[in-house]
Formats: C-alpha cells, structure tokens, sequence
C-alpha cells in the first residue's frame, strides 16, 4: 500500500453504517442545504445603498418605461453572501483536491494571477478608449502573443476568439479565407473519429462537410486511410496532438506533407498543449492553425463553466487572414490595434471580425502572469511533470484496470483505462460515482468514444506523488470493489450533497426557470412574463 | 517552483516505477528532430512572485483606468460600480476553480447559480426561458440569427441600422461563410431610430429581424411595432440588448413581441476588463428550447427525492450531436454569470429599477450641460443613459484631445463606422451611476477649450 502521505497518517476509519436520524432543519452539522434566491429573497429587501435619482425620466421616455419592476427578488448583502457561500460549499474544486479530467486540464490557478488581473490599469478600462492611454493593455496582449508564438514556432497569432471551439471556428474561417483567395472550393473537413466533438461541430457551422478518420488498434490515426481521403475537395484535416487517447501523434509531420501536398490545410487541436509546452512546438510539424486553451495549458480558472479563452497561432500561409482586430507595433515604438477604421492599410486580407471587442484580456493578464512566473524553462518542467504523473497513474493501475494502450508505450498527459473486465452489470459510470465517495473528482467519463467504456485521468503538473498515491489507492480499491460485484458502487454516491440525480426527468419536462408557487405576491405567471 | 509539488526524489521513485530511466523516455513518440533539446532560448526563465508583480503592475501603470478620469464611454461596455461582495464571492475557490457540472452531485453550488441566473435573465427579459450564458452579446446575437434560421427554415436576417456595428460585424463575418443573407440596413444621424426602413425591409423570405434596444446610437426603437410587422410574415424579432440596466427603467423586450433576445451582460458584477471575458445572454420562448444554443441547466430529483440540478437537453450539444448540433459552443461564461447573478440578487427588482432611474438622471444632468457647450446639439429625442452628441468637427479627433486632457469622453460613431462619412461628427456618450456631478463640469469644461481650439 503506498503512503498516503509523507508521515503515513490516515484518516481514522470511525464506525461505518452510523445510523442517520432527521434533523428538525434538513441540515446535518456541515452539510447546509439551502433554497433558491427566488425562495430567500423579497421585493422589499436591496443589498446595495443606492441614491434618489436627481431627476424624473426625461418625457420623450414615458412611452418606453416598464409597467412593472421587474420580479427578482433581492436580498441584504449578509444574506447574499450566505446564499453564496453555501452553495459554493456543494462544489467539488480543484482547490479541494484531485480534479483529474481527462482532457480539461484542471490544473492548480495561481491567485496571482488573480490579483494581477484585478490591477485597475486592466481590470478598469475601457475596450474603445483612445489607444494613447491603454498602450500597458495593448503591451500585455503583445507579450501573451509573442510567447504564444515563440512556444508553438508559427509565424502568428489572432487573440480574439473566447474559447476553444471558437478558436477553432478562427482557425476553419482561415483556412476558408485562405481557400477563397486562391479561387478554390473545397469543402471537406477531415476530423479522426477520436476527435472532441467541438471539432465536427465546428467544421459544420463553418460550412464544410465532415468525414470521419479512423483509428489504428494503437490509437493513432490511420494515416493510410487519411491519405486515401485527399484530394482536391479536401480543404484540411483537424488533428488532436497529443490526442484524446493521451498519445502523441508520431506521424504527425507525415500527414501534414500529405495534405499539404493535396493542397490542404493542417488545423491542430491545441486542448492538450500542456503535455508538450517547451518540448516540442507545433510550427516544426507542419500545423497551420492550432488554438490554445489559455484555462488549460495557461492556468486561467475554469469558473464552473467559462470564460475561456481561444487564441490561435497560424502558419505563414494563414497569418494574412487573421480576424480583426490585432495588435502591431509602429516605428515610433508605440502599439496599434488595427480594427475596421485601419484595416485596410497592409491587412486587408483579414477575414472579418469574430468578437465585438479584443477577446479575453482577463484571461490573458492570467495567462501573461503564469508564463513569466513559470518562464521558458518551468513550462518546460510542466509538461514533463505532467506527462511524469499520468504515466505514473497508468502504470500503477494496469494490472487491474484495462489500458488499451499501454502496450504502445508511454502516454502523455492523461492515462485512459477501459471497463472491460468489470463484474457483470459494472461500468465506468460506477467506477465514477464511487470515487466521488472517496473524495475524488471523477476522470473523464465515456470519451474518447473509441474506447468502450472509457475513464480518461488527467492528473496535470499540479498533483503532489502522495496526492496521486491516495487517488491511485482508490481507484485501485473502486476496480477490485466492481470486480467483485459489489452492488452498493451501483448506487454511489453514498456521501455528495446529491444522490443520483435523474437526467430523463429532467430533459423529458425541463424545467428551466423557477416557476414560483401559485399565489405568491412577485410571482409572474408565464403569460405575464412574455409568454407564448 | 512554487507551483509544481513533485521534488526531485519524488520523480526519480516515479520513473522507477514506471520504467522509464529519464523523463525524456516518456517523450518517444516524439519524433526526434522535433524534440527541443532545452528550455526554447531567448526566453526568460521562472521568476518570483514579487518580480512577476512588478512587471505587470509596471504595464497596468501604462493605462489610464476608467476610475482615474472623468470617464463617459459605452457602445456596448458599461462602468458600473460593483458592490464588493460581488468580487469576493466569485473568489470562493469552489466557484472559481471548478469545472462544467458534468458530474451533478459535487456541483450542485454551480448548478443551482445556473438555474436561478436562467430565471433572472427570463425575467429581465420578459422571455419564457434563459439558457447557462455565450460568450459575449456579439457572439449570442450570431447564434440567434442561426437558431432563427432553424426553426424558420428561411434564411434572410434583416439587421436595423441601429446594431451595434460590431455585432454586425461578427455576423457579417460568419455569414460570409455559411451563405447566408444578411440585409444591413446603414446607420443614419436621426434623432429616432428609422423603424420604418426596419419594417420596409421585411418581406415573407425574411427569417429575422434584428433590433438592438436601445440602439447603439441610444436611441429606443419601437419593438412593438417591429415585430406586429415581423409575426405578419412569420419573422422572428430578435431583441439586441448591450445594456442590461436599462430594463430597469424601459420595458423588457419580451413584453414588446421580442421572440428572442440575446444581449450583452457585462454591466452587472463583470466591469469593463478591456473588452473580455464579458457575458453572452440568451432568451426565448420555451416552444423553441430545442433550437436553442449553448447548455440549459433544468430542475430535477436525486435518487432519494430531493431537489436537485442538472445540465440537460445536451442531445442540442456538440459532444452529444457533434457535427449535428445547434451550436459548436463548449464552454458558456461560467463565473461571469455568477457575476452577474450575484449583482442582481443583491440589487433585486426594486434596486435594478432605482439604479436604472439613477442612471438615466445622471444622463440627463450629462446632455443638459454638454447641450450648453457652444456648437454641441443632442441628437436624440428618447435615451436611457447614453446618446449621440453632434459637434462642429470630426468624433475622432476631438476624443483625442480630450484624453490629452486626461478626460475620456465617449466614443466616436467615425471608429465605430469608419466608412460612414456621415456619422462621423457623432459622438456616443454614456453616463452612470459612477459619474459625478464634477466629472461632467470637467467633460464639459475640456470640450469648450478642445472645440475653441485652445491647447491642452
């Protein structure tokens, strides 16, 4: 058994199966329920001081004013930061432990970054203020694009687009650009079927066909059966290096040749950028376009759920298309954005606009933060801690748990098991649910598709070796739990603020709103609230 | 490395156990000619937290901030104040650092914040249903033409001159792409909106008709007669909001017909930021749900009975549907929503309505005195806490001279439409609740010595 700890202490076992009893208030000790806003809150209450308006509206306003206030509820400050703070409560968060996402990247996020993009210089101004007083904002992005572009060897970058399907969405409409100037039609899109399904969807709403890749028994992409796809309809192909198996595309530089000898585009998947930051740069394999998640490889927080950020590093033969606006610095030293007004002089292949302002400046004063903290060197040690503890996860589980790959060689950033050999009845959804019992944020369930069954684990750089023992002691004890049959993993979690929630309830009569209760003063019917 | 836990002792034991002799062997796959032998030269390597702070306190340093100057910019990015708590909350590491609620039961906190922001923003609205946030209004407004597209089967948006010009902009782009028909209506200097070149433009192959209000001039269109014209011909309305507090004040979009209404949320809770990450919102009417982009978190049951919630009707969703999908959209703006759902919780109804009347009181005082600047006229007949001011010369310039005086006032309609040489005298001005009575006596003060030609 491996030390939990430096010290080997563990947690005391106490007495399993106590009996639980009601409690007057729904509540048990820590565990705090609690309602929902529109529940707490009433008409009458404001958590903020606010001043009589020193004015009536102005008369040319009368026809326009509400009939009614709007019904929200509103509460004290001291209520709203109770009502937020328990139900931040009912959160698992990588600032509570192992969060091990197969290709989410939940990493560590410094709260330097935090205060540094608090700073008033970038927090409080003003995207359209005359570019004279945000030259230090223009700067930040100018660096962000200058390691961007250094770390992945391409000619440029487009900062604009706000997360990682957009990025991708940046780098099709490129390549699309780059098709329409040289008077081409081409209108497929190669994506391997191991691919995330942003990379299918995205080729569909910029307009191209998809046709699927398959993979080789080693969970590569079957190069011979790419190249039997080329051809002078082929407007490029979408490729995940490392990919969503957790390997490295070894071929990678082979494919690109091929499709750029058929007259195609190569668009790289960047979402698991962080395995190969400082080791390897995406430019000397022949990518044209590969976005990077600045809430992944860069450490920005994922904020249950966004903001992202997208930008797109691109070839010499994609730069000229990049989308408005960008930043260029003059000969007077100072830094331009070029937009609509000044687009025209030396950019006037740039293929329109993707956002209403410059993209996710907050993310990138995260992002500018953790790269000079790491510098060229600590980026490096990142991928290769990274890359050190999946492989770590892998060989210490494959002996009970099935790795479909392991026999290719080391992985990168993530290890992928499979169920297979589960008792019967047992899946990859019961492994899930029960290290949510043991604390754990599940892995990645169920993807990538090509693999029955799939739990991809991402541990990322930031998980100590006596962190990973004691999630590899429970993932151990959860594969030897479901190979033995034990039914109480099928009704797991034991101990989350929720059971098993129940998804087909929920889709078949969504609730998306609160509805109220009937005959509660503020509450508005549906026909009263606009309704169809 | 302050962020990196593993010790040197702690890789080597690693390595033993995986077999491997240096962490090199784990990079095998790699073909060999693209292995970097070293950290990537002429980069700087890891620095201190204390030097790292330097350095961007040093950039910040370089701008002017909004709270350091008298300040009157909008078109489409508000500077409100943001009560503390807001800030702090967010930071709760729970919030901060988790992921999508993929897995329910340890993400209820995420969850429930979700459902309870849908709720407000159908409220504020005036629409059925929200869904969990796009990323910005721009983006949103793209989405909702597409999901207009779908459920009309037609494919010809009509976009008012009143949009902001980089919303229109954004879809002028994508339809480039898709093949579909956009009809831009062009931008005029008129003291209200031209909703009847709006209504002229509707024909019975028109899918939508975009209408942002009020309009990025600050003018307030007539929704309700837009979409009586639009439903006419089985149109869609979709209602374009950029400033959220002015449903305080004005009716809510959903009320006047809007089908759907997609708007810009970064007035409450987010701040300015630069331009990102702001807030992407979205309503409609519940019979369109299934044509709706982005993710829905929706009300259910745990196996014990108890109220809980989850992410559904993913079947609209990429990683379900991949090349079949509404949208391609992953991520939504998670903890701008939370922002923005904690700022309005604290204001309530009452408090959007006061703040909103604040609003348009400080506009008021603001076009009152700027009207008294000599060769400055206000264009519009209605606004809310923004319009267009008309000075004797070309926007551009005189912003100019006003930041050399350190007074940032407002956004010129010629950077917003360089190609529009008619609109080019037009300058867009802001007010909020942040103004002070001596920030606008020192904006008016500085535009009579720029317009009289006097050096700063």
């Amino acid at each position: 058994m491996n030390a939990p700890n430096a010290s080997g202490w563990r947690p005391s076992m106490g007495e399993a199966g106590e009996a639980k009893f009601a409690t007057s208030s729904g509540d048990y000790g820590l565990m705090l329920e609690e309602a929902l806003s529109f529940e707490l809150g009433s008409a009458d209450k404001c958590g903020v001081d606010i001043d009589e308006p020193s004015r009536a509206p102005a008369a040319g306003l009368s026809k326009f004013l509400r009939k009614s206030t709007p019904a929200l509820p509103g509460l004290t400050e001291p209520e709203t930061v109770r009502h937020y703070t328990r139900l931040s409560r009912q959160n698992y968060a990588i600032d509570l432990g192992p969060f091990p996402l197969g290709s989410c990247t939940m990493k560590h996020n410094p709260r330097l970054n935090e205060k540094m993009a608090r700073l008033p210089g970038f927090a409080d101004v003003h995207p359209m203020q005359p570019q004279t007083t945000v030259q230090g904002a223009l700067e930040v992005i100018e660096q962000l694009a200058d390691w961007l572009i250094t770390l992945t060897g391409m000619a440029s970058v487009a900062m604009s687009p706000k997360a990682g399907a957009h990025g991708e969405l940046c780098g099709l409409l490129c390549i699309r650009a780059a098709l329409d100037a040289r008077g081409e039609t081409r209108d497929v899109v190669l994506v391997p079927e191991s691919a995330h399904g942003t990379n299918p969807a995205t080729a569909a709403f910029a307009g191209f066909k998809v046709e699927s890749i398959p993979a080789t028994p080693a969970g590569r992409v079957d190069v011979a059966a790419l190249k039997a796809k080329l051809g002078p309809n082929v407007a490029g192909v979408m490729i995940t290096n490392p990919n969503t198996c957790g390997l490295f595309e070894p071929d990678m530089r082979e494919i690109a040749d091929a499709v750029h000898a058929a007259g195609g585009y190569v668009y790289c998947d960047g979402a698991n950028f962080n395995a190969i930051v400082g080791k390897v740069r995406p430019g000397d394999l022949g990518v044209d376009a590969m976005h990077i998640n600045l809430h992944k490889t860069f450490s920005t927080p994922h904020g249950g759920g966004g903001p992202g950020a997208g930008p797109v590093v691109l070839s010499e033969a994609l730069a000229p298309f990049a989308p408005l606006p960008f930043v260029t610095r003059g000969a007077d030293g100072s830094i331009h954005l070029v937009e609509e007004e000044n687009a025209a002089e030396g950019h006037a292949q740039a293929f329109g606009r993707m956002v209403a302002f410059h993209g996710q400046m907050g993310m990138f004063t995260r992002a500018l933060t953790y790269i000079l903290s790491h510098g060229a060197d600590g980026l490096r040690t990142v991928a290769e801690d990274a890359v050190l503890n999946a492989n770590y996860v892998l060989r210490s589980c494959e002996d009970l748990l099935p790795a479909p790959f392991a026999d290719s060689g080391p992985c990168m950033h993530e290890a992928l098991f499979s169920d297979a050999g589960l008792a019967e009845g047992f899946s990859t959804l019961d492994i899930a649910k029960g290290l949510i019992d043991e604390g754990f944020h599940p892995m990645t369930v169920y993807f990538p598709l090509v693999v029955k069954g799939a739990m991809l684990v991402e541990p990322t750089e930031t998980e100590s070796k006596a962190g990973l023992d004691r999630f590899i002691a429970s993932l151990r004890s959860l594969a030897e739990r479901a190979k033995a049959g034990d039914e109480s993993l099928h009704s797991a979690p034991h101990f989350a603020p929720r059971r098993r929630l129940d998804e087909t309830l929920a889709a078949r009569k969504p609730v998306l709103v609160w509805q109220g209760e009937p005959g509660i003063p503020g509450t508005p019917s549906l026909s009263e609230i606009g309704g169809s | 490395m302050r962020y990196l836990p593993l010790t040197p002792a702690d890789r080597a034991s690693m390595l033993e156990t995986i077999g491997a002799a240096t962490v090199d062997d784990l990079f095998i796959d790699v073909p060999a000619e693209a292995r970097l032998a070293g950290p990537i030269e002429g980069l700087p390597a890891h620095a201190s937290e204390m030097a790292v702070e330097r350095h961007m306190s040093a950039l910040a340093a370089k701008n002017l901030s909004a709270g350091a100057a008298p300040f009157f910019l909008g078109a489409g990015a508000y500077r409100h104040h943001v009560p503390a708590s807001v800030d702090h909350l967010i930071q709760r590491g729970e919030f901060l650092t988790a992921y999508t609620p993929y897995q329910p039961e340890i993400a209820q906190g995420t969850l429930q914040v979700l459902f309870e922001f849908q709720t407000q923003v159908a409220r504020l609205f005036g629409t059925d249903i929200a869904n969990a946030s796009m990323y910005d209004g721009s983006t949103a407004c793209w989405e909702a033409i597409l999901m207009a597209a779908r459920i009309t089967r037609k494919g010809r948006s009509v976009l008012s001159g009143g949009l902001h010009p980089h919303y229109g902009e954004v879809v002028r782009t994508m339809a480039k792409f898709t093949k579909d028909d956009i009809v831009s209506l062009a931008p005029e200097l008129t003291a209200d909106p031209d909703d009847a070149a709006v209504i002229a433009a509707i024909d019975a192959t028109t899918s939508c008709v975009v209408v942002q209000y009020p309009d990025v001039m600050g003018r307030i269109p007539d929704l309700a007669a837009i979409s009586e014209a639009a439903h006419a011909v089985g149109a869609l309305v979709i209602a374009v909001i950029t400033e959220p507090v002015a449903l305080g004040l004005i009716e809510a979009p959903g009320m006047l017909g809007a089908d759907i209404v997609v708007g810009e949320g970064q007035s409450l809770g987010v701040g300015l930021q630069f331009g990102g990450p702001y807030l992407g919102l979205f309503g409609c009417r519940e019979k369109f749900v299934r044509q709706m982009p982005g993710r829905l978190c929706g009300q259910t049951v745990d196996a014990e009975g108890k109220r809980g919630f989850v992410l559904t009707l993913s079947t609209r969703e990429q990683h379900i549907r991949r090349e079949k999908a509404t949208s391609n959209i992953c991520t939504n703006s998670g903890l701008c929503a939370l922002a923005f759902s904690i700022h309005l919780t604290l204001l309530g109804g009452e408090g959007l309505a006061r703040l909103a009347a604040v609003n348009h009181a400080r506009a008021q005082q603001t076009f009152e005195r700027l009207a008294k600047v000599p060769g400055v006229t206000i264009l519009n007949t209605a606004y809310f806490n923004e319009a267009t001011v008309i000075l004797p010369r070309d926007a551009r310039e005189v912003v100019r001279e006003l930041a050399d005086r350190q007074v940032l006032g407002g956004v010129s309609l010629g950077r917003l439409f360089p190609v529009a040489d008619g609109l080019h005298n037009g300058l867009l001005v802001a007010a909020t609740e942040t103004t002070t009575d001596e920030d606008i006596e020192a904006f008016a003060t500085a535009l009579e010595a720029v317009l009289a030609g006097a050096s700063a």
